[in-house]
C-alpha cells in the first residue's frame, strides 16, 4: 500500500510547496454583495418593497381617498381571484413549469359547480366538492402528461388551456347562471362572496381565504419536506432523482394542487360576480403569471417565495387602483406594470449571479 | 476460513438492443475494501455498477449482498438497503442548503404532533447531524450549514456528497469519478476522505479514469475490457502502464493464480 501511495503521489510531490488551503471563503463585504445576499435568501423582499412603497407615493398623491381601510380592502377584494390564481401559478412555476390553464380549469370549476346544482338538482354543497374534484383532477392530468409523456409543460397546459376552454363553454352551452337564482337556491355557491365589515373596512370571505391560502403554501414550501423537494425538482430535476427524491410524484402533486387551488379560485370567483358565467376570468392566465413573475419567482424554477406573488398580486392591485383614483388612462397601468415585468425578471438575474 | 463478499455478481448480463454492456461478468467486494473499477470507455464499467445498484436491471445472472440475492428495481430500493452512491455530477441540489441536501428524500420530521400532523421539518436536528458529520470528516471549513450549496467550490460540493454517503451508508458506497471535474487540490481532499471512510469500515466501489488516484487509493484493482471481468489486481505488484496495457488489450492479464480475486486478508 505505501508504495503504491508513493506511486501516486510522486507526480504531485512539487504540491507540498503550494498552498494547502483547500477552496477557502472570499471574504466579500460592501453593501451591494450583502443586499445581493440578502435579496438571495430572502426573494420576497423586492416586491415587498416595491409593495410598500407604491402605497405610500399613492397614499402621498390621493391622501384618504387611497389611504383609508375603504380602499385599501378594497384592492385585496380586486385581487383576491388573481391572487388565489397566481398561488396555483407559483407553485408550478417553482418547479420550472408554467400552467397556461388555470384560468380555464377555474372557469370550468365553478361551471360545474352551478350546473351541477341547477341542472342535476345535486345538493350545492356536493355540487362544490364535484368542482373541486374536476380542477385537481385536470390539474393531474396535466402533472402525467408533463412526467409520463415527457412533454414540456408549456404545450401541455397550451393544450389543456383550449381543450377544457372548449369543454366549459360546450358543457355550459354558453349558459350564465343568474346571481339571484344562486342567492336564492344554493348560496353556499356565493360563500366566498360573504363580508365581513370592519368599520369601513370590508374583508370578503374570498380575500381573507387568499391570505390564509398563501400562509398554508409558504408553511408547506418552507416547513415540510415536500416543499424542499418541490424547490430541488425546479432547480435540477436530475439532482433531485438522484439524490432520492421522487420528483415525478413531487411534479404530479404540484400539477394536481394548482388544479384544486384553480378550483377553489372558481368557487371565489362566483362570490365576486355572483352568477356562474362560463366567459368569466379569461385574463387569469396572464395576470397569475404577472403576478408571479413581477413577486420575484424565477420562471426557471427552484427560486423564489410563493409570499412573493402575494406581493405581485397586490402591487398590480395597488397601481390599478392608484391610477384610476388619480383619473389616469388605464393603459397607464398595463404600461408600468410591463415596465415591473422587465424590472422584476432584471433584478432575478442579478441575484442568480451569486458567487461562490 | 473464507470472508463473504459484501457483493457477489455471477454471470451478470445486460444487453441493449444488440449492444451487450455487460457481456457474463463477475464481481465481488469485500469488506472494509476500497475496489477500484477501470476499463477503457465504452468497456461497460458503468454498466456493471448501475446493475448493481439497481439504476438498470440486469438480464441474466445473480447478485448477492452479503449473500443474499438482490433484484434492485431502482436505486431507491438500494439506498434503503445502506448502499449509497456518489455521483459524477453530483447529485446535489443547488439551491437548497448544505443540510437539505444531505437529507434529500429521508427528512427528519419533529416529534409529536407537529411532524406526524402538520409534517413539519425538524431543521434542528437535521442541522446537528449534518454539522457533526461534516466535521467528522474535517470539512468544517464551510461556515454555515444553511448555506446554499451553489455557493460551495466543486471540491466542497464534492465533500458534501462524500459526506452523505459516508453518514448514511450500512452497506457500501459507489463513487462514480468522484474526482473527475475536481482540481488538483481538490481532489485531494476527495482522495483523503475516501480513505477516511474507508477507515470507518466503509466498503468503497471507486469508478475512476486516472490511474494515480486510482493506484493511490485501491486496495484492488477491478479491471473491466468488453463487458466482462478480464482481471483483479493488486495495485502493490503492478504498474499503472501494464494496468493500462491489460485494460486496452496490449498485454495479457496475469494468470488467475497471481491475481487478486480475494483481498489478501480474506485469502
Amino acid at each position: 500500500m505505501s508504495e503504491s501511495a508513493s506511486k501516486g503521489q510522486d507526480y504531485e510531490s512539487s504540491l507540498s510547496g503550494a498552498n494547502q488551503q483547500v477552496a477557502e471563503f472570499e471574504k466579500r463585504e460592501g453593501f451591494v454583495y450583502k443586499l445581493q445576499h440578502a435579496l438571495h435568501t430572502n426573494p420576497a423582499l423586492v416586491p415587498l418593497i416595491v409593495l410598500v412603497l407604491s402605497i405610500i407615493v399613492f397614499g402621498l398623491l390621493l391622501g384618504s381617498k387611497f389611504f383609508s381601510p375603504f380602499a385599501l380592502t378594497l384592492i385585496l377584494q380586486q385581487v383576491q381571484i388573481v391572487g388565489i390564481v397566481a398561488a396555483a401559478q407559483s407553485l408550478v412555476i417553482l418547479t420550472a413549469g408554467i400552467d397556461l390553464s388555470v384560468g380555464a380549469i377555474m372557469v370550468m370549476s365553478s361551471v360545474v359547480m352551478g350546473q351541477f346544482t341547477f341542472r342535476y338538482g345535486i345538493p350545492p354543497g356536493i355540487a362544490v366538492v364535484c368542482g373541486l374534484a374536476v380542477g385537481t383532477g385536470i390539474g393531474a392530468i396535466n402533472g402525467l402528461l408533463v412526467t409520463r409523456m415527457k412533454l414540456p409543460p408549456f404545450i401541455v397546459t397550451l393544450g389543456m388551456w383550449q381543450i377544457v376552454l372548449a369543454a366549459n363553454f360546450l358543457y355550459s352551452a354558453n349558459e350564465t347562471i343568474r346571481s339571484q337564482e344562486i342567492a336564492e337556491k344554493a348560496p353556499i355557491l356565493q360563500f366566498f362572496g360573504n363580508v365581513i365589515q370592519i368599520g369601513s373596512a370590508r374583508l370578503t370571505f374570498g380575500a381573507i381565504f387568499m391570505l390564509i391560502l398563501f400562509a398554508v403554501l409558504t408553511y408547506a414550501l418552507t416547513q415540510t419536506a415536500w416543499g424542499r423537494h418541490v424547490y430541488a425538482v425546479g432547480d435540477d430535476k436530475e439532482a433531485a432523482e438522484l439524490s432520492g427524491m421522487e420528483a415525478n410524484k413531487v411534479l404530479v402533486s404540484v400539477y394536481a394542487l394548482s388544479g384544486l387551488i384553480c378550483a377553489f379560485a372558481g368557487w371565489a370567483l362566483i362570490g365576486r360576480i355572483g352568477s356562474v358565467s362560463p366567459t368569466s376570468g379569461q385574463l387569469a392566465n396572464i395576470e397569475s403569471i404577472t403576478a408571479v413573475v413581477i413577486g420575484g419567482i424565477s420562471l426557471f424554477g427552484g427560486r423564489g417565495s410563493v409570499l412573493g406573488s402575494l406581493f405581485g398580486a397586490l402591487i398590480v392591485g395597488v397601481f390599478t387602483l392608484g391610477l384610476r383614483l388619480l383619473g389616469a388612462d388605464a393603459q397607464w397601468t398595463y404600461l408600468l406594470i410591463g415596465v415591473l415585468i422587465i424590472a422584476a425578471v432584471s433584478v432575478d438575474q442579478w441575484i442568480r449571479k451569486v458567487s461562490g | 476460513m473464507t470472508v463473504q463478499p459484501i457483493v457477489q455478481g455471477r454471470g451478470i448480463v445486460k444487453r441493449y438492443g444488440h449492444v451487450t454492456a455487460i457481456n457474463h461478468s463477475d464481481f465481488d467486494l469485500f469488506p472494509g475494501e476500497v475496489l477500484a473499477v477501470i476499463g477503457d470507455n465504452g468497456a461497460g464499467k458503468s454498466s456493471i455498477v448501475k446493475a448493481i445498484c439497481g439504476a438498470v436491471q440486469a438480464d441474466e445472472g445473480e447478485i448477492r449482498i452479503e449473500g443474499k440475492p438482490v433484484h434492485f428495481s431502482s436505486p431507491l430500493q438500494a439506498r434503503e438497503m445502506g448502499i449509497e452512491i456518489v455521483y459524477q455530477q453530483l447529485a446535489l441540489s443547488p439551491a437548497l442548503s448544505i443540510a437539505d441536501n444531505m437529507f434529500a428524500g429521508r427528512e427528519l420530521r419533529k416529534p409529536g404532533i407537529m411532524g406526524s400532523v402538520f409534517r413539519q421539518l425538524d431543521k434542528k436536528a437535521m442541522e446537528k447531524f449534518a454539522r457533526d458529520k461534516l466535521t467528522e470528516l474535517g470539512l468544517m471549513t464551510v461556515q454555515s450549514i444553511n448555506q446554499a450549496v451553489e455557493t460551495l467550490s466543486g471540491g466542497q460540493r464534492q465533500g458534501v456528497a462524500v459526506a452523505r454517503a459516508a453518514a448514511f451508508a450500512r452497506k457500501f458506497i459507489i463513487m462514480d469519478e468522484p474526482t473527475a471535474a475536481l482540481g488538483v487540490k481538490e481532489s485531494r481532499r476527495v482522495l483523503e476522505l475516501i480513505q477516511d471512510v474507508r477507515a470507518k469500515g466503509i466498503p468503497i466501489i471507486l469508478i475512476s479514469h486516472n490511474m494515480p488516484h486510482v493506484f493511490e487509493v485501491a486496495d484492488r484493482v477491478h479491471i473491466h475490457r468488453l463487458g466482462k471481468r478480464h482481471a483483479v489486481v493488486d495495485p502493490a505488484k503492478i504498474s499503472m502502464s501494464e494496468a493500462v496495457a491489460i485494460m486496452t488489450g496490449a498485454m495479457e492479464p496475469p494468470p488467475v493464480e497471481e491475481q487478486q480475486l480475494v483481498p489478501k486478508a480474506a485469502a
